[in-house]
């Protein structure tokens, strides 16, 4: 998998194609919005019975990422569980959860979905400093990580989860399974990151400027023109 | 309202006879046996004749008794909300001269909410309505109330609603009505088709009626001044001669294939319409309001002619129809044969229709069809052995809504419908269960509980979660509309567009909606706001239509057409020019030969198969090959199927197809492709749209914030990953097989066309041209795909003057 390196802050980054973002300097893996519990928490409120697989899937992948990246902290930037509720329905996947907290320094930022989160092993906070920068779930007065927009872009006729990199707002892909995503030009995106670039995610890391160049609509613009 | 004669319940009421020979009417033999019919009947008739009186002959003999009763007497279905809307003023006369007590009413997705809460409360004597209304009224308590007292259901166009899950949805709430109204008869109307007697299954069982077929067609190609272009589908380059031929006929129905088709030359016939003759639009993306007005500006004959899709297709009543001009190939024998009864709704007099093919290889298909019309042979069309397992789902949970559900009753009265008799009960059970508890082979915890057992009875364990099994309720999954209106702010509705299509648009863009050009000027609050600009030249709008494949039976006639020098006798001079330079430039598809070729163009190799196999199979050995290629390190960037071909373009170059051809391999490639692509997902999220896993993205409903959507390629996989038994996976495989249509066409056509040919042509090739212009291309997301997203990306940095060395040399994390 080939991650993307970039500098924000005058601080080293890689962006991972998993969507989460290694801090060497610190030696953290950093990622946002993982929300947990989410298919429990529509059951509960009489929504959609989705599969309840989606934490397990979540927890997987972000093992993976901490044993791939050999990162020895973990820092979730908010929103890591769907409510507050979900923690005390892990279930099985709690097991889970405790391997990962147990081998990695975790440090929980809370989010609008998990504003209080309680029996979590492992450090809570709403936002954290370090190294001059802030580390928070939503976009505040930079510099600063954050999450909660689930930035995605369009490239090359795909739709693809991207980190944002600006001049003093760095946000971060969503990382769990079930989970939508903002386009990077909705103006609440727009707003925090009117320029600089954009690192999407899939099965690499590439890194586009912002704002996008026009792209070339390859299929589209070629049907159109054949009844000119 | 007294009973005026004595006879038998059977025959026609005197005040009726004399008010229908006062309309110079006598009814036809087959009418009188659907009158006296005792049990279900099935009529099968052309158009024309009068199927829709026959249905409703007893209903309204028994209204002329009085004997129509409190509440609701005869419940009329059909698959268009334009035939209730029809049907119900051609009754209205009738009840109305002879002073019948006999209130009728229709109810569709367009009636009000007031309206129909009052239909629940105080239904009337005749009720006109869709499937997807009645599934819905079945879903209220008041259910029973309703539907006791039902006697007859007339269900029009049977045979249509019988091709699709509409049918499956319509036979099971069929079923439920003869639990509630166990005295109730059934009428089925259909127009003509190969195997009656299946049909006459799929309802139920029923006594066969077949109507006498009348007087064979007059039916020929429209002489064009011009000839066909080489590729394109709207036909605009025949707009003078059609128009030509509406002057000279009193009112024509031009049908055309797709809706963006219909826009595009109902344009181009008002830019020749030098006389204003007035011509009306119609197709389903159209605002009700504009539908509505079409449809009744016909009926009053104010229009010479209506350009229109599917949306007209069946049997609304307009007499003075007398040309019927088809523009584009009519992929379908039987289908054409229906539309061209449209022309003269007169039982004795012959109809009268012109074709006009929209490119050259139409022409072949439309002499084809032509040939066969006179051969009269039908196209047949094989049912799925059970009906969809996800409309079963759907109908479980609208059941549900309704009141409790006792399992052992409930399968019971579901194996009656037709298309469930060979249902099992393991099935059923599955469904049941997943409709209960999502089904999951992690067995959760009691949260994921959307029907609780209570004494041997499913409830709903949330009554509030009826109102969103309800609003999901249908079996038809779109894709994603947009509504569009005129101006900022509550502008007028002009009618949907795909949203795939809106997010193409730029601000400044033009399109065509409603016959009229408009600019694209913002999306807010998931409605297009646009401002009509008469004078520009549109972009074409690209909301697809229905797209139906060529049938076996037409699909062997053009290809023994291509094959037969003989047979070109019966061809224009410029198609056999044109068949003539494909054979010297590349070559010609022939019987019992697989042809294919390979060529340059715009930096692509491109990999043409002439297989003839009809759209589905044809997109099924695009997945198969393009899978194959990608594991060859040929990478595949996507392809496109027609009904004739598949057209493969990738980044190197196919100079030896039989590896790729070879039965074996592609067999074996089967079960790996089924589980990955595209086509897999677009069907799995169909499947759980329907069966009620996801819910619809409704009007209103939606935002453009960021959760309110997640992919369901997302959840295909994590089921696929975590439960790979699961009931739905397995309903989208079997449906991706039949819908794909099934591997035995492919296989068929590799054993009876076992020698390949393959040219490597000097450059796109005659055959190939049209088949470039294809809508509904299907990406391949391999290697290829990432060497274009790794070269946009770089050409991007570039083009800004950044390069990744600003920001540190690229590592293997």
């Amino acid at each position: 998998m080939t991650a993307c390196p970039f500098r924000f802050q005058d601080h080293d980054f890689i962006a991972r194609p998993s969507g989460a973002l290694f801090w060497p300097a610190q030696n953290a893996l950093v990622v946002a919005d993982l929300h947990l519990g989410k298919s429990g928490r529509m059951a509960r409120r009489g929504g959609a019975l989705l599969p309840p697989f989606e934490t397990r899937a979540t927890l997987e992948r972000l093992g993976a990422e901490l044993q791939d990246s050999a990162a020895a902290r973990l820092i979730c930037l908010g929103d890591s569980f769907d409510d507050d509720r979900a923690i005390a329905e892990l279930g099985t996947e709690r097991a889970l959860l405790e391997q990962i907290c147990a081998q990695h320094q975790t440090l929980w930022i809370t989010g609008n979905h998990d504003p209080a989160p309680e029996h979590l092993p492992g450090l809570v906070a709403q936002d954290w400093h370090e190294a001059g920068l802030t580390l928070r779930h939503i976009a505040g007065d930079g510099p600063d990580i954050s999450g909660h927009y689930h930035p995605k872009l369009r490239l090359a006729g795909q739709r693809l989860p991207a980190f944002l990199i600006g001049a003093v707002h760095l946000i971060v892909p969503a990382f769990g399974a079930y989970t939508g995503g903002l386009d990077h030009d909705a103006p609440a995106l727009a707003a925090l990151v009117p320029q600089g670039r954009a690192i999407v995610t899939g099965a690499a890391a590439r890194m586009v400027p912002l704002p996008l160049p026009p792209q070339k609509r390859a299929g589209a613009a070629r049907r159109w023109s054949a009844r000119r | 309202m007294p009973a005026f004669d004595h006879t038998s319940p059977n025959d026609l009421p005197a005040p009726l006879a004399r008010w229908f020979a006062a309309q110079n009417w006598a009814p036809h033999p087959h009418q009188v046996q659907m009158l006296q019919a005792t049990g279900n009947a099935l009529l099968i008739a052309p158009t024309g004749g009068g199927k829709t009186l026959a249905g409703f002959l007893a209903t309204l003999a028994a209204a002329c008794r009085g004997d129509m009763g409190a509440g609701l007497h005869t419940l009329y279905v059909s698959p268009l909300k334009a035939l209730t809307y029809d049907i119900g003023r051609n009754l209205a006369r009738p009840v109305a001269d002879l002073g019948l007590s006999c209130r009728i009413e229709d109810r569709t997705g367009d009636t009000s909410a007031t309206r129909r809460a009052r239909q629940r409360v105080d239904p009337p004597h005749v009720l006109l309505t869709t499937p997807e209304s009645l599934a819905l009224m079945l879903s209220y308590p008041e259910a029973p109330k309703i539907f006791g007292s039902l006697l007859r259901v007339v269900i029009d166009e049977i045979h249509a609603l019988a091709e699709s899950k509409r049918g499956d949805q319509l036979m099971l709430c069929l079923s439920r009505l003869r639990r509630l109204a166990p005295q109730m008869q059934v009428a089925g109307l259909s127009a003509t088709v190969e195997n009656p007697a299946a049909l006459a299954q799929f309802m139920g069982g029923a006594e066969i009626v077949i109507a006498h077929p009348g007087p064979a067609p007059d039916i020929a190609m429209l002489p064009t001044t011009a000839t066909p272009p080489w590729s394109g589908a709207g036909g605009a380059y025949a707009a003078r001669d059609v128009m030509r031929a509406i002057a000279d006929a009193r009112l024509t129905l031009v049908f055309i294939n797709t809706r963006a088709q219909a826009e595009l030359f109902f344009q181009a016939l008002w830019a020749v319409n030098d006389d204003n003759l007035p011509i009306g639009l119609h197709h389903g993306s159209l605002s009700r309001e504009a539908r509505r007005r079409v449809e009744g500006a016909m009926a009053d004959g104010a229009l010479r002619a209506v350009v229109a899709t599917g949306s007209l297709d069946l049997g609304l009543d307009w007499g003075d129809v007398d040309l019927v001009i088809q523009i584009g190939a009519p992929k379908n024998i039987k289908r054409l044969v229906q539309r061209i009864g449209r022309a003269n709704h007169r039982f004795d007099t012959p109809s009268r229709a012109r074709i006009v093919p929209a490119n050259r290889f139409e022409v072949l298909e439309c002499i084809a069809a032509l040939q066969a019309v006179e051969a009269q042979e039908l196209d047949g069309d094989g049912r799925a052995p059970v009906g969809g397992l996800d409309v079963l789902c759907q109908h479980m949970l609208l059941l549900a809504c309704a009141a409790p559900i006792d399992a052992d009753a409930l399968f019971a009265e579901v194996t009656r419908a037709g298309p469930y008799a060979g249902l099992t009960r393991a099935d059923f059970d599955a469904c049941l269960d997943f409709v209960a508890t999502g089904g999951y082979a992690l067995r959760a915890y009691d949260r994921w509980q959307r029907l609780v057992l209570r004494e041997g009875l499913w409830h709903l364990r949330d009554p509030r979660a009826a109102r969103a099994i309800r609003m999901n309720l249908g079996t038809i999954v779109a894709p994603e509309l947009l509504s569009v209106r005129r101006g900022p702010r509550g502008g007028a509705p002009l009618g949907e567009i795909e949203e795939s299509f809106a997010a193409a648009l730029s601000p400044g863009d033009t399109f065509l909606i409603g016959g009229q050009t408009v600019r694209y000027d913002r999306l807010r609050d998931m409605i297009v706001e646009v401002t009509p600009q008469p004078a520009r030249e549109p972009k074409i709008a690209v909301f697809n239509g229905l797209k139906m494949a060529t049938s076996t039976e037409l699909s062997a006639r053009v290809l023994a057409l291509i094959g037969d020098r003989a047979a070109w006798a019966a061809l224009p001079c410029h198609i056999r020019d044109w068949l003539a330079l494909q054979d010297r430039i590349a070559c010609l598809p022939q019987p019992g030969t697989m042809t294919c070729e390979s060529f340059q163009r715009g930096g692509r190799w491109y990999f043409a198969l002439y297989s003839f196999a009809g759209r589905n199979a044809n997109q099924t050995l695009g997945l198969l090959l393009t899978h194959r290629m990608e594991r060859d390190a040929l990478a595949p960037l996507g392809f496109v199927a027609t009904d004739y071909a598949t057209l493969i373009w990738g980044l190197e170059p196919v100079r030896d197809p039989a590896p790729l051809l070879d039965p074996e391999g592609l067999r074996a490639g089967l079960q790996d492709w089924l589980a990955e692509n595209a086509m897999m997902k677009r069907s799995f999220r169909a499947v759980a749209t329907v069966a009620g896993l996801i819910q619809r993205n409704l009007p209103g409903a939606r935002t453009s914030g960021k959760q309110a959507t997640f992919s369901s390629d997302i959840l295909y996989d994590t089921l696929r990953k975590y439960d790979p038994e699961h009931v739905l996976l397995k309903i989208t495989q079997a449906e991706s097989m039949r819908g794909l249509a099934d591997f035995g066409r492919i296989e068929e056509m590799l054993r009876t066309r076992a020698q390949i040919v393959h040219s490597m042509a000097p450059h796109v090739t005659p055959f190939a041209a049209p088949l470039m212009l294809e809508a509904g291309r299907i990406p391949i997301r391999g290697a290829g795909s990432a060497r274009l997203l790794e070269d946009e990306a770089a050409r991007m940095m570039a083009e800004a003057g950044l390069t990744l060395e600003d920001v540190g040399a690229k590592t293997q994390a």
